[in-house]
């Protein structure tokens, strides 16, 4: 199951200054856990712990906040596009 | 020159040099201006500040801009006004409004953040600057850019007051609807700031913007007497203005500019869109984002980018935190408007909804020194109260159409008949 991935501005000097991955998983949480292939160190950024991210990373599935679907546990199908978007502060930690 | 010594994180604690960044290479958290305290004592002082011009700029040592401001030289310093009317209504003796409704050049507390994160932008080199906006912001955004000549994009929801519309389009930006709520605004803007390199006000200038919020809180201080109110209710959208009233005044008492008197700080929010009263109720600092439903469209932001630190600001001051449904919102309209003759819009109404129930529920007492900030006008949201005034009546223009309509009406306040000095059939 390969989804787009948006990586922002603050986070490609872990991808060469790429904007887009491809990416493998069954979920969002798969998918962004499997970043790190293609992007070593990313995952320092985007969790604070196993399945938990960091309290200023917002991701969106589809333009949706994965808060108002199921998280971490989202599922994906080919084709989705995965957003990470730095939540400028606040939000919610998952 | 300012006082400025860069950006530091408020997460983490990470420093950067000034520059357009906003989120922290470390971890995400956001930026802050920090600022050389030790070297602002006895040299930003009560006399040096009144000194200043009759603006927001007379706290420029306190803000981060080097040059001259580049706009802004008329906004800010607006009434903080005694609420005789209200007070009397709601029992209280000490009551204040700080009113951003009358603030120049559009109407809304905007000004402050927006003539700071311009003269910014330009500063920094930029040439097209733009926002994210619920309304007030683009309004004000496109007019201070038009005052400073510089280009504009606003991004506004699809589905805004016309008076907002117009009060932006006005000033001639690029405006851009997009169909969603202004958290998708927010979300899309952040990924042309990163694409564009463009200066959107509260976005990537979003350390230097906030910091604007501040004049806010510093104005309650030095018009209330260099002192502090001990109570100040804030609408929370964003999260932007709520904390940085509540660093004024630890900026003030800082430079001992005024006595600590512990001021507490209260959040209002639309029943509608609540995420941060709803944290504060709950007693933890995570904020569950919510899809907004409220006809106070300028504060239906479901997903507060500074709503962790209004949470803290509120906490920590001992305050507390009120949401009100859209029917409390246009009472407390019509309330402020017919005792201090003062048309807030929604937003406003919401403050003030919130204040009476604190009041009510004793959290703020009566007759403490109470501040209810007013953040926008009730002329750009003429929908908001049209279904909700009484319709006037039609007459031929004869005296005698008039007296029928009195009577009618049971209008005769005084009736004729009553005063000793005249004959009612005189009158009639």
């Amino acid at each position: 199951m390969s989804v787009k991935v948006r990586i922002p501005s603050p986070l490609r000097n872990y991808t060469q200054g790429v904007d887009v991955l491809e990416v493998e998983g069954q979920n969002v949480g798969e998918v962004l856990g499997a970043l790190k292939a293609q992007a070593a160190g990313i995952e320092t950024r985007l969790f604070k712990g196993p399945n938990q991210l960091n309290r200023f990373v917002n991701v969106y599935l589809n333009d949706e906040d994965i808060r108002f679907l199921k998280n971490l546990e989202t599922p994906v199908k080919a084709g989705d596009e995965l957003s990470i978007v730095p939540a400028i502060a606040g939000g919610k930690s998952l | 020159m300012s006082y400025v010594i860069g950006l530091k994180c408020k997460e983490c604690g990470h420093r950067v040099p000034v520059s357009p960044v906003h989120v922290c290479e470390a971890c995400f958290g956001p930026y802050e201006v920090e600022y050389d305290y030790a070297r602002m004592k006895g040299k930003v002082t009560r006399q040096s500040i009144s000194a200043g011009p009759k603006s927001l700029w007379r706290y420029r040592d306190f803000l981060p801009v080097e040059g001259e401001p580049k706009t802004g030289h008329f906004s800010g310093f607006t009434p903080l006004r005694k609420a005789v009317g209200l007070g009397k209504e709601l029992g209280c003796s000490d009551l204040w409004i700080k009113d951003d409704s009358c603030n120049y050049p559009t109407y809304s507390y905007k000004e402050r953040v927006v003539s700071v994160a311009i003269s910014k932008a330009i500063e920094f080199g930029f040439t097209t600057v733009g926002c994210a906006s619920t309304g007030n912001l683009a309004n004000s955004t496109a007019a201070h850019a038009a005052q400073a000549g510089i280009r504009c994009f606003v991004m506004i929801p699809h589905d805004l007051e016309q008076g907002k519309v117009l009060g932006s389009l006005i000033f001639g930006p690029t405006m851009v609807r997009i169909r969603g709520t202004y958290d998708d605004v927010n979300r899309l803007c952040t990924e042309i700031a990163d694409k564009y390199g463009w200066a959107i006000v509260n976005v990537n200038l979003r350390p230097y913007y906030t910091e604007g919020a501040k004049t806010h809180g510093f104005e309650i201080a030095e018009q209330f007497g260099w002192r502090l109110p001990q109570h100040t209710v804030v609408p929370t959208a964003g999260g932007t203005i709520l904390p940085k009233i509540y660093k004024a005044y630890q900026e003030f008492i800082e430079l001992g500019l005024v006595e600590d008197n512990k001021p507490k700080i209260y959040s209002a929010q639309a029943a509608g869109c609540n995420p941060v009263v709803k944290a504060i109720h709950r007693g933890q600092d995570i904020i569950e984002p919510q899809k907004p439903n409220t006809i106070a469209k300028s504060i239906a932001i479901g997903n507060p980018a500074d709503g962790y630190y209004v949470w803290h600001a509120v906490m920590d001051s001992g305050g507390w935190g009120e949401s009100a449904t859209d029917r409390e919102i246009i009472d407390a309209i019509k309330l402020l408007a017919r005792t201090e003759g003062i048309w807030t819009e929604p937003a406003g109404g919401t403050t003030l909804a919130a204040a009476i129930k604190l009041i009510q529920q004793g959290r703020i007492p009566r007759n403490d020194s109470i501040v209810i900030s007013i953040t926008g006008n009730g002329l750009k949201t003429l929908e908001t109260v049209q279904d909700d005034l009484p319709v006037p009546e039609v007459i031929e223009a004869k005296l005698s159409d008039f007296d029928s309509l009195l009577e009618r009406k049971n209008l005769m306040e005084m009736p004729v008949a009553s005063r000793p000095a005249r004959e009612p059939a005189a009158v009639i």
